[in-house]
């Protein structure tokens, strides 16, 4: 019997019958091209053999095959779409992922947190109108003590002990490693030929000393100074506060008390009270129990520094400012060991 | 310098809590490092001042006794094995339940009483080791005879020691009365200054010594008395008792006075043996170079030419204002005392004693200057102390040569310069109050000006803003206001390498890379690692004289060696891929003159890629990743950066690319050489990519180049090619770029090479992504296919390059 010699009903039943157990997509794209395919599908043959039939039967037999087609094809619209709800449901089911088993590990980048910090003070300052600079780190004696009234023999010198550079000019040594960034006072008035200067000089720093947790060697150190005609003792506190509470929250408060530095006059340095026990923890391990926390030296820059740089001493007047980014980093994420920071072990790095 | 409570309180009358004394005195005048309260387990109950009436043997033992104390409330009997214990003594009394620190052990215990020896003991006469004083268990504690029967020993010898840190311009505060002053004009107290009084006798002391200043440029002032028939003996237990405090060994009351004076005024003394001294006169002079002296610690020490020695008619007896001579020591035969008081440049002090390695107490405080005033008052403070303590008889007059001697400094301080320095003004009352409580003359000069004379211990005030720290530090620091900085800014300099730097930074951060920061100091032998021995510059690092540890001996040239020893440390604690940068700078020399701090960015990968759990495999990094990622930084920068092969020392030859950017070199990419890095402990491939940041920012674009996305689609086309194995594919994409036909922008990305099967011996196949655009329409089929023709004639006619 051929295809042509099926009746349209019966031939309707045969591929319905196939089309339920047809499962899965390729089995589906079979069916149709055997039922539905352009060249020999066998409802397709059936469509061709409309032309075997008799006049008189054509008509009828042409529609009834048509009716044939169109019921298979929305068959099978209907199957394919039920599979893909299958196929969506197992998914959901079957094929349900563990999602607590780990992410693929991705490669991520992290700063350093020194220069995190770093940046952040930064841009505290940067709001506050100053401008950044930079100088060197191997420095002369003439800058770095010279410059900052500290002469040789002077017992200002006991507060930074010096890493000395092993070269001699005329038979003296006069490189070192700057003791801190005070130096660049100098050194940006000097390319500054009038007021105001507003700039903070961001830098390694080097000391002769034995390190312990509190204490590097290698330090980066910002230097702040500004420097006009009406530049108070009182701008100087109201741009540390905001520091400060730029740094370490809105409620944070400052002190000022005495200090020295040669560089300076009036010379102070600054306390915040300790944002972690809030002052009332006699056992806080950030500020031993005092409720303030050390921050920072600082002062009016000191007269004969501002006559030094070609600037009127009586109209002209400046604030400077050293702060320890590193004392600021240990404090910020409560670290307890300085020497973590230049260890570079990517499990401490790993965490900032 | 140490603190007694009770010592501040003979000259000013202060009863704050101690935290708040100390806070005063850190809020204005020097760092309170911290204090310790002496008798803070005393209890007051327990331990109170008892006198003993009498003394009897016990009946049981020998060695014991039973003594009778009136201990304030009544008479009780106690036994006591002290061998000192005597009636009328007053001594400190315990009695049952007293937190005491047992003699024997050195442990804490509460005191239990028990029959000794079949006697009752109402209690116990105590040492000073049981009361913590010190580790004197010989005898018991014999208190003043003021003492008062029945009070609590913690308030009779409870004290306060405070460790005080000074700054280092004010010499005057390593003296109790300095701090006395300020403790005074913190609290609003009137001071009472020591008794300087003695009466002189005998001889004229000028007649008994002479001096003479013979370099007065070094010594402001040298003052000289003789004290005769001087007793030598034990001083005080008040005075030894404080010297220990202080962390002075009393030695002898001669010695002890001169301790004592330094630490009351914080004016060095010093007191000869007169008889050892020859010639009976003293010479302040310059040494001669090479000449010797065995000093008080029995070192010989030599000196140079500046530094200043204290001679007597036939040599050094002393180096002037650091320690004195053993050939002029004060001993137990001493008789005459000459006592000198001096005063010295303090640079030259503090330069000697920096050379001879010498600090003392006396060299401390004349570096920092004191007051030449000082050694007077001093000198009779001393005497006053020689005259009541000693016996001896203090020759007339005392000899005062002051060459240094300077008429009084005024400085005039405008009123309107205190407002103008703190932002805030501080009134005329208040402002004389404070001066005039620190010692100064002030006088107010209406309207607007105030005349003030610095005291004389004072020589760190020279003008006005040093008076308005004064004020302001006394008024209070919390009375300061907190303002806004007015005025207007400053133009702000071009810092391009530095605005690069961060952007570099930032980039490599995004790549997955790590940023350490390494020391700038290293060794030699690591730098001479990773430095090619033909680079002068860099095998010559500089190289500092007192490192820190000989490994941080050398300013590095480069920052190869620091990334590869932390790749090392980290690949012990880690598996996986490891990606670390630096941006830092290379310190290279540059004659008499500081060296180029060169701006250097430096990375390094290597390992196992991130593991992909699921996914089988051991892929590494190679050395396409550490050029993937200096193309991203170089990309993302609007850099085009061109890739040649190099040879560089340290680096592994045949997987090393110069990185260039038009004729300019910018960095290197490579993988470390397998030899180099095992130097470093490294037993894996590892890559590296350098980037020189002053040499990138020339070829750094201002801004990228933009050209709008197009509205019509691409068409890509992938072909496989053949060509020489010997040819850089760089050569193929370089035709292709260059490939013109009409507006049509043609592109073309490698995606991947193979060699081997399939392909014939000496050759390598590429496979190209060739992409191309108009600006103008969409391209048809044929359009492509006609330039591809085109280009695939080219690129046979150019490179012999066939299709696949
Ligand atoms: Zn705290």
């Amino acid at each position: 019997m051929t295809a042509s010699a099926a009746s349209p009903d019966a031939l309707r039943e045969e591929a319905l019958a196939a089309l339920s157990e047809a499962t899965d997509e390729p089995a589906l794209e079979r069916w149709r091209a055997g039922w539905l395919g352009r060249q020999d599908g066998r409802v397709t043959l059936l469509l061709r053999a409309v032309r075997e039939q008799p006049p008189e039967q054509r008509a009828a037999f042409g529609q009834a095959a048509n009716a044939v087609k169109q019921t298979l094809e929305a068959a099978l619209a209907e199957r394919q779409e039920s599979l893909k709800q299958a196929a969506l449901k197992a998914l959901s089911t079957t094929a349900a992922l563990d999602v607590t088993l780990p992410g693929r590990p991705q490669a991520i980048g992290r700063l350093h947190p020194v220069t995190q910090t770093l940046r952040d003070c930064i841009k505290a300052f940067q709001e506050m109108g100053f401008r950044v600079a930079e100088g060197p780190e191997v420095e002369w004696s003439a800058y770095n003590f010279d410059a900052m009234r500290s002469p040789e023999d002077h017992p200002a010198r006991d507060m930074w002990d010096t890493i000395w550079v092993d070269t001699l000019l005329n038979g003296e040594r006069k490189m070192l490693l700057r003791t801190h960034t005070s130096p660049n006072q100098a050194r940006v008035m000097e390319r500054t030929p009038e007021p105001p200067v507003r700039v903070i000089v961001p830098g390694k720093c080097y000391r002769q000393e034995a390190t312990d947790a509190t204490h590097e060697w290698m330090l980066t150190q910002i230097e702040g100074l500004a420097v006009d005609e009406g530049v108070r003792m009182s701008d100087l506190k109201g741009v540390l506060y905001e520091f400060a509470r730029k740094m370490f929250g809105q409620d944070r408060k400052v002190i000022f008390h005495h200090s020295y530095f040669p560089f300076v006059e009036p010379g102070v340095e600054m306390a915040m009270d300790c944002f972690i026990c809030r002052g009332s923890g006699a056992e806080c391990r950030t500020c031993h129990g005092t409720g303030w926390i050390e921050i920072l030296g600082a002062g009016m820059v000191h007269p004969e520094i501002i006559e030094n740089a070609g600037y009127d001493s009586s109209k002209v007047t400046g604030f400077a400012f050293g702060l320890g980014v590193e004392r600021v980093a240990l404090l910020r994420w409560g670290i307890e060991d300085i020497r973590h920071f230049y260890a570079n072990d990517l499990r401490f790095l790993g965490q900032f | 310098m140490k603190l007694l409570l009770s010592w501040l309180r003979e000259f000013v009358d202060v009863d704050l809590p101690v935290p708040e004394l100390a806070r005063r005195l850190i809020d204005a005048t020097a760092e309170v490092e911290g204090w310790e309260t002496i008798g803070a387990g005393w209890d007051p109950e327990r331990i109170r001042v008892a006198q003993v009436v009498a003394v009897e043997p016990h009946p049981n033992a020998d060695r014991l006794r039973l003594a009778t104390v009136e201990t304030g409330s009544g008479l009780q009997q106690v036994v006591c094995g002290a061998p000192n214990i005597a009636a009328g003594q007053k001594v400190a009394f315990a009695t049952e339940g007293a937190v005491l620190i047992d003699g024997h052990t050195g442990e804490t215990a509460k005191l239990k009483l028990r029959p000794i020896r079949g006697v009752e003991s109402a209690g116990m006469v105590l040492s000073e080791k049981e009361l913590g004083l010190s580790d004197s268990h010989e005898g018991i504690l014999v208190l003043p005879d003021d003492a008062v029967v029945g009070r609590p020993l913690v308030e009779q010898l409870g004290d306060v020691l405070f460790d005080i840190s000074t700054w280092a311009n004010r010499a005057d505060l390593l003296g109790v009365l300095g701090l006395a002053r300020e403790v005074s004009a913190l609290v609003s107290r009137p001071l009472r200054e020591p008794s300087t009084e003695y009466s002189e006798a005998g001889p004229p002391t000028e007649s008994l010594a002479s001096v003479t200043v013979q370099d007065p440029d070094l010594c402001p002032r040298f003052m000289v008395s003789v004290i005769q028939d001087v007793t030598l003996g034990p001083s005080p237990a008040w005075m030894q008792e404080r010297l220990l405090r202080h962390g002075m060994r009393p030695i002898n009351n001669v010695v002890d006075i001169t301790n004592y004076v330094m630490i009351e005024t914080g004016q060095p003394l010093h007191a000869f043996d007169y008889d050892l001294v020859r010639g009976k006169q003293l010479i302040a002079r310059r040494a001669v170079p090479g000449e010797k002296l065995v000093t008080l610690d029995g070192v010989e020490r030599e000196f140079d030419g500046q530094m200043v020695l204290v001679c007597d008619g036939e040599g050094p007896v002393s180096v002037a204002g650091v320690m004195g001579g053993g050939n002029s020591e004060v001993s137990e035969s001493t008789r005459t005392i000459l006592l000198e008081a001096a005063n010295w440049v303090p640079g030259n002090i503090r330069r000697t004693s920096m050379y001879l390695k010498l600090r003392s107490e006396a060299s401390l405080r004349f570096e920092k200057g004191l007051g030449p005033e000082m050694a007077e008052f001093a000198l009779k403070r001393a005497l006053h102390l020689f005259e009541q303590l000693t016996g001896g008889t203090v020759s007339r007059g005392v000899i005062d040569v002051y060459p240094g001697k300077r008429p009084p400094r005024t400085i005039i301080l405008p009123a309107a310069r205190i407002e103008q320095v703190l932002g805030y003004a501080i009134g005329p009352d208040e402002v004389r109050r404070i001066l005039s409580d620190l010692g100064f003359l002030c006088h107010h000069l209406p309207p607007d000006r105030y005349s003030v004379q610095p005291p004389y211990w004072r020589p760190d005030v020279l003008i006005a803003d040093d008076l308005i720290e004064d004020v302001a530090r006394i008024h209070g620091y919390d009375k300061l206001p907190a303002t806004k900085l007015r005025g207007s800014l400053p133009e702000p300099e071009p810092r391009p390498v530095e605005d690069l730097r961060e952007r570099v930074r930032d980039l490599a951060v995004g790549l997955g890379f790590q940023e350490i920061i390494t020391y700038s100091l290293t060794e030699k032998q690591k730098l001479e690692r990773v430095v090619a021995p033909g680079d002068v510059r860099r095998m010559a690092p500089l190289s500092v004289v007192n490192p820190v540890a000989a490994r941080h001996t050398y300013l590095r040239t480069s920052l190869r060696a620091g990334l590869l020893e932390t790749y090392a440390a980290n690949r012990r604690q880690h598996d996986g891929p490891l990606r670390m940068f630096e941006v830092g700078q290379e310190f290279l020399p540059v004659e008499a003159d500081l060296p180029h701090e060169r701006k250097v960015f430096c990375a390094l990968a290597g390992g196992t890629r991130e593991a992909r759990w699921a996914k089988a495999g051991d892929d590494r990094l190679d050395f396409f990743d550490a050029k993937g990622a200096a193309e991203a930084v170089l990309g993302a920068l609007g850099v085009p950066g061109t890739f040649a092969a190099a040879n560089e020392f340290g680096l592994l030859e045949g997987h090393t690319a110069r990185v260039a950017s038009g004729k300019q070199p910018v960095g290197v990419v490579a993988q470390v050489h397998p030899d180099t890095a095992a130097a470093f402990d490294i037993d894996e491939p590892v890559f590296m990519v350098e980037l020189w940041l002053e040499d990138l920012v020339r070829v750094l674009p201002e801004r990228p180049a933009y050209l709008a996305p197009s509205r019509f689609p691409e068409m890509r086309h992938d072909l496989a090619l053949l060509i020489d194995t010997a040819t850089p594919a760089v050569r193929l994409v370089d035709i292709v770029r260059s490939h013109r036909s009409g507006t049509v922008r043609i592109t073309a990305d490698i995606f991947d090479e193979y060699r081997g099967r399939g392909v014939p011996e000496g050759k390598k196949s590429l496979a190209v992504a060739v992409r191309y655009q108009a600006e103008d329409r969409t391209l048809t089929d044929e359009e492509v296919a006609r330039i591809e023709t085109g280009l695939l004639k080219r690129l046979e006619k150019e490179l012999g390059a066939v299709r696949r």
